[in-house]
């Protein structure tokens, strides 16, 4: 064998991994929408769950996981935006600092059900948040922070120093050089990192389930100020989330549809999870060339 | 000729990575519209030097700099001295064209912005004041608002000198700027330089030898963190006085 065969050797075998990737993923996403598609209709997706009769939708549960999501990024982004700027461009290099990477690291590898007791202890009885959509929301934020911190930082360190030399040579102090240079310049990274984060939130169940909650209070749709207890807005409430609703009735489920509206919420789930994909990734784009002044990238 | 003036007079500096010293104690001035070349090999210290004109080493940890460097008879590493604002009258050239990912007009702009101007017309002026003092204008006036990455390497290295003269400093510290160009670009910036020391007065760390006695005006030669020699261009390449120099221009090590 000479290097030229190997080379075609390494080719032939690399795309056959990556086919092999891609009709797995395609197979499961294909799956799950052509066995819940036929399910779905707008009276589904808006209709109040059902405890015991078929024909129960998920709206309430779409709309707790759609409001979940909001208010843990609202509370993960700028955290996770300082931390990545402090450990990037502002941490020396020492022992600490080091340590603290370490242990983002370790947390980031915690099971989803720890950090969910974790947040029960702190969030839920010291706290006394109880089962809350903002109980929820703070497990969410231990559970995505390490990984987000993490991007936040990787993506600063992948702008190269020249462009921050550029920066002080103008005379911009370090804040503006990071502000103004360094994130921007990093923002197409740093966003990949806030819609994966964005994805695992939304479909997280076990974390949610000594948090959130596995219920809702009646709502009342007509009232949306968050300190009413009925109201969909209220952070105080309990909350059963799209995840959790698909975990629950394959659980405990009593209801005689239960596989229909599992396979049902599991390709709505899917369908936001994409949404957000493209919606975050051109709304990205628009930041990005808003923040650059660059009109050449589409 | 005009009596001539210091623009920047730097006296006994030490400068120290840690335990190195890279700079034994050197006196050296540089003049007003002048261009200066420092030239020497690899390791010598005339890169660290530049960088101490701009106070660019403190972003580096533990560099120690003692001595005094003067920008117009002000010691800019006295306490009371803002760096930040120092670096606003000493624009500085990189060997890496450093454009930022942004477009040609917001490179040129971003010093102003980040100072405060926010007037669409005095920008506008300004961009086209640095433009065409980088001799750059005629090329890209018409793309002002695309990308300054999508340009050849020569025409982003003329973007960095524009985003420098915006500004307006009073001197310009080059780093090489030429070494990652092709020779036409080169030979551009270099007449720009020219065209540039009018009104700037520039200060060019350099290994091309040719460039050195075709651009500058006096020539210091650095070996090792000293300064051997000093003067005219045309004196350090046609009767140098010590040693080293001549059997550095001379190729005979380098």
């Amino acid at each position: 064998m000479n290097p030229r065969k190997w080379d075609k050797v390494a080719t032939i075998v690399l795309y056959l991994i990556s086919g092999f990737i891609i009709v797995v993923l395609a197979f499961l996403l294909l799956y799950i929408l052509i066995s819940g598609l036929p399910h779905v209709t707008w009276k589904f997706i808006t209709g109040r769950s059902s405890s015991f009769a078929a024909g129960g939708g998920i709206g309430i549960q779409l709309f707790n996981s759609l409001y979940l999501l909001i208010l843990s990024m609202l509370i993960s982004i700028p955290l996770s935006l300082g931390a990545g700027i402090y450990l990037s461009e502002y941490a020396p290099k020492n022992w600490l600092t080091n340590l603290i990477r370490n242990m983002i690291e370790i947390l980031s590898s915690l099971p989803s059900v720890v950090v969910g007791l974790f947040g029960f202890l702190v969030f839920s009885i010291n706290m006394k948040l109880g089962f809350s959509i903002l109980s929820g929301a703070l497990a969410l934020t231990v559970f995505n922070l390490p990984l987000l911190t993490r991007k936040v930082e990787d993506s600063l360190q992948a702008v190269h120093y020249t462009q921050r030399e550029a920066g002080y040579a103008l005379g911009l102090s370090r804040w503006e050089t990071v502000t103004h240079v360094v994130v921007p310049a990093a923002l197409p990274g740093i966003l990949t990192g806030m819609i994966l984060g964005a994805g695992r939130v939304f479909g997280e169940a076990a974390a949610l389930i000594y948090t959130a909650g596995q219920s809702s209070p009646p709502l009342d749709f007509t009232n949306w100020n968050p300190t009413y207890i009925a109201s969909p807005l209220n952070p105080l409430r309990s909350a059963e989330t799209l995840a959790v609703h698909i975990w629950k009735i394959n659980s405990e489920g009593i209801i005689p549809d239960a596989s229909a509206v599992s396979a049902g919420s599991s390709a709505i789930l899917i369908l936001f999870v994409l949404l957000f994909n493209f919606a975050a990734r051109y709304f990205g784009n628009k930041l990005y060339r808003h923040l650059t002044g660059a009109r050449e990238r589409g | 000729m005009a009596e001539v003036k210091n623009v920047i007079t730097v006296q006994d500096l030490h400068l120290y990575y840690g335990q190195l010293e890279a700079l034994r104690g050197v006196s050296i001035d540089f003049r007003e519209n002048e261009i200066t070349a420092v030239i020497g090999p690899s390791g010598c210290g005339k890169s660290s030097l530049l960088k101490t004109i701009n106070r660019l080493n403190d972003l580096i940890p533990n560099v120690t700099v003692t001595g005094t460097v003067k920008l117009n008879g002000q010691d800019i590493y006295a306490p009371s001295m803002d760096a930040v604002g120092l670096r606003k009258e000493v624009g500085m050239l990189f060997q890496q064209p450093n454009p930022f990912p942004f477009s040609i007009y917001d490179n040129v702009v971003y010093g102003l912005r980040i100072s405060g101007e926010k007037n669409k017309q005095a920008l506008d002026e300004a961009v086209e004041r640095s433009l065409q003092a980088a001799a750059i204008w005629d090329e890209v006036k018409d793309r002002l608002h695309e990308n300054a990455m999508g340009l050849s390497g020569g025409q982003q290295q003329r973007i960095c000198i524009a985003r420098a003269l915006a500004t307006r400093p009073k001197v310009l510290l080059m780093d090489e700027p030429t070494s990652a160009l092709d020779p036409i670009s080169s030979s551009e910036i270099e007449r720009t330089m020219l065209e540039l020391k009018k009104d700037y007065s520039i200060v060019i760390v350099t290994r091309n030898m040719q460039q050195a006695s075709r651009l500058s005006d006096r020539t210091a030669f650095f070996l090792q963190g000293e300064l051997i020699e000093y003067s005219n261009t045309r004196d350090i390449f046609l009767q140098p006085q010590q040693k080293e120099t001549e059997d550095y221009i001379s190729g005979r090590f380098g």
